[in-house]
C-alpha cells in the first residue's frame, strides 16, 4: 500500500514533524526499507482529523441535549450534524439490542458506538480525494481489532470470573484437549480477520476511487463513490456486529437460559426504518 | 446572496477537486524493472491466479446468499427489512475471504520487482 500525498502536505511544518519523529521512532532493524510505507505519519494526521470531527459533533450534540427543553427531545427538522450523530447512535443501539439485549447494549454502547463513529468517518475519508483513510493502514486496524480482542477477554473475566476460562474448553469436559486448540486458534483469528477485512475493503476501495479520479475526474467516479459509501456503511456494520457478537459470547452467562439469543422482531426493522425515515 | 455564495463555493470546490485530483494525488508509480526474473514470473502468476480463484469462489457464495435472501423476500415481501440486514452481513462475511486473498495478491505484487 503505497505512500501518497494528501492535503496534509499543505500544513506548514508537518513534514518537519514527520521527519523528526521518523528519526526517533522508526525502526530500522525490521527493514523499514523493505516496506516503504512502514513509517508514515499520514494515518496519524487522518486519525486526528476524524477524531476532531467526531468530538466536535458529539460536543454539539451533548450541548443541545444538555440544555434540555424541547430541543433536546424533538429531532431537528433539517438534516444536520446533530441529526446524523443521533441516527448513528440509534442505529448502533438498535443493533446492539438485537444482538446483546437492552441492558448489555447500553453498557457497551460507549465502546462500540465510539468505534462505529470512528470507523465510519475514517472510511468516508477514503472517498474524498486527497485524504488517506486511516483504516487503510494495517496499523489503525490492528489497534482497533486489538482493542476489541483485549476488551472481550476483560469483559468476559469481569463478568464470569475465572469461570470464563471454561469457555475455551468447549461444551463437554472430555472434549477439552480437542476444543482448546480450536478455541485458541479461533480466538486468535478474530482480530486478524477483523483488521484484515476492514483493511482490504477500504484500501481497495480507496485505490479504485483514486484511480478513477486520476483518469476522469468528472462524473465517472460517481458510481464508484456510491459503491464506496455502501462499502463504508457495510464495513462499519460488520465490524460492530462482530464486536457485539464476540462480547456477547464472552459475557453471556447461562443462568437465564437463552434470553441472550434475542433476535427480536422489531430491532432490524427499527434500524432500517430509522435509516429510511430521514 | 447566500444562495449565490453557495453556488460559487460549490463550483469552485468541484473544480479544485477535479484539477488537484488529476494532478497531485495520484499514487506514486512503481519503478519499472528492466529485467523480469524467473522468480518474478511465478510471483506475478500467483498474484493473478490467486485473486481470480478467490473472486470466482466468492461470487458463487455471494450469489447463493443473495439468491436465498431474494427467495425469502419473494415468499414474504413484508419481511424484506428483517431479511436485508442479515443478508448484508452474510455478504460482507463471504466477501471478507475474497479480501484476504486480495491482500495476499497485493503483497505479492509488491514483491515483484
Amino acid at each position: 500500500m503505497g505512500e501518497e500525498t494528501t492535503w496534509f502536505e499543505f500544513l506548514p511544518g508537518l513534514h518537519n514533524l514527520s521527519e523528526y519523529l521518523r528519526a526517533h521512532l522508526a525502526r530500522t532493524e525490521l527493514g523499514v526499507g523493505q516496506f516503504p510505507s512502514a513509517w508514515s505519519m499520514t494515518h496519524v494526521w487522518s486519525v486526528a482529523l476524524v477524531l476532531t470531527f467526531v468530538t466536535i459533533g458529539a460536543l454539539r450534540f451533548a450541548g443541545v441535549v444538555g440544555r434540555g427543553g424541547e430541543a433536546a427531545i424533538v429531532p431537528p427538522a433539517k438534516f444536520g450534524l446533530r441529526n446524523m450523530f443521533e441516527m448513528l447512535t440509534d442505529a448502533v443501539l438498535g443493533i446492539g439490542e438485537s444482538v446483546m439485549g437492552p441492558a448489555n447494549a447500553k453498557k457497551f454502547l460507549p465502546l462500540i458506538g465510539t468505534m462505529a463513529f470512528f470507523i465510519f468517518f475514517s472510511n468516508c475519508l477514503a472517498l474524498i480525494p486527497g485524504f488517506a483513510p486511516p483504516t487503510a493502514q494495517l496499523k489503525t486496524n490492528v489497534a482497533l481489532a486489538g482493542t476489541v480482542f483485549v476488551m472481550t477477554h476483560v469483559y468476559g473475566l469481569a463478568a464470569g470470573g475465572l469461570g470464563y476460562l471454561k469457555h475455551f474448553l468447549g461444551p463437554k469436559l472430555y472434549l477439552a484437549p480437542l476444543m482448546l486448540p480450536i478455541e485458541l486458534v479461533s480466538h486468535i483469528a478474530r482480530p486478524l480477520s477483523l483488521s484484515l477485512r476492514l483493511l482490504g475493503n477500504i484500501a481497495a476501495d480507496h485505490k479504485v476511487v483514486s484511480a478513477f479520479f486520476a483518469l476522469v475526474p468528472f462524473l465517472v467516479p460517481v458510481p464508484f463513490l456510491v459503491l464506496g459509501m455502501l462499502v463504508c456503511i457495510v464495513q462499519t456494520l460488520v465490524f460492530c456486529i462482530l464486536t457485539m457478537v464476540y462480547i456477547q459470547g464472552a459475557v453471556a452467562t447461562h443462568d437465564h437460559g437463552d434470553e441472550d439469543h434475542g433476535h427480536d422482531e422489531a430491532e432490524p426493522g427499527d434500524v432500517h426504518h430509522a435509516k429510511a425515515a430521514h | 446572496m447566500k444562495r449565490f455564495t453557495q453556488v460559487v463555493l460549490g463550483i469552485s470546490a468541484a473544480l479544485v477537486t477535479m484539477l488537484v485530483a488529476t494532478a497531485a494525488f495520484a499514487q506514486t508509480a512503481n519503478a519499472d524493472a528492466l529485467a523480469f526474473g524467473e522468480r518474478d514470473k511465478w510471483i506475478a502468476l500467483a498474484a493473478g491466479l490467486g485473486i481470480a480463484i478467490a473472486a470466482f469462489g466468492g461470487a458463487l457464495g455471494q450469489g447463493r446468499a443473495a439468491g436465498a435472501a431474494l427467495d425469502g423476500i419473494a415468499r414474504n415481501p413484508e419481511a424484506s427489512d428483517k431479511i436485508f440486514t442479515p443478508m448484508i452481513l452474510g455478504l460482507a462475511l463471504i466477501e471478507s475471504l475474497v479480501i484476504y486473498s486480495l491482500i495476499i495478491s497485493i503483497l505479492l505484487l509488491g514483491k515483484v520487482h
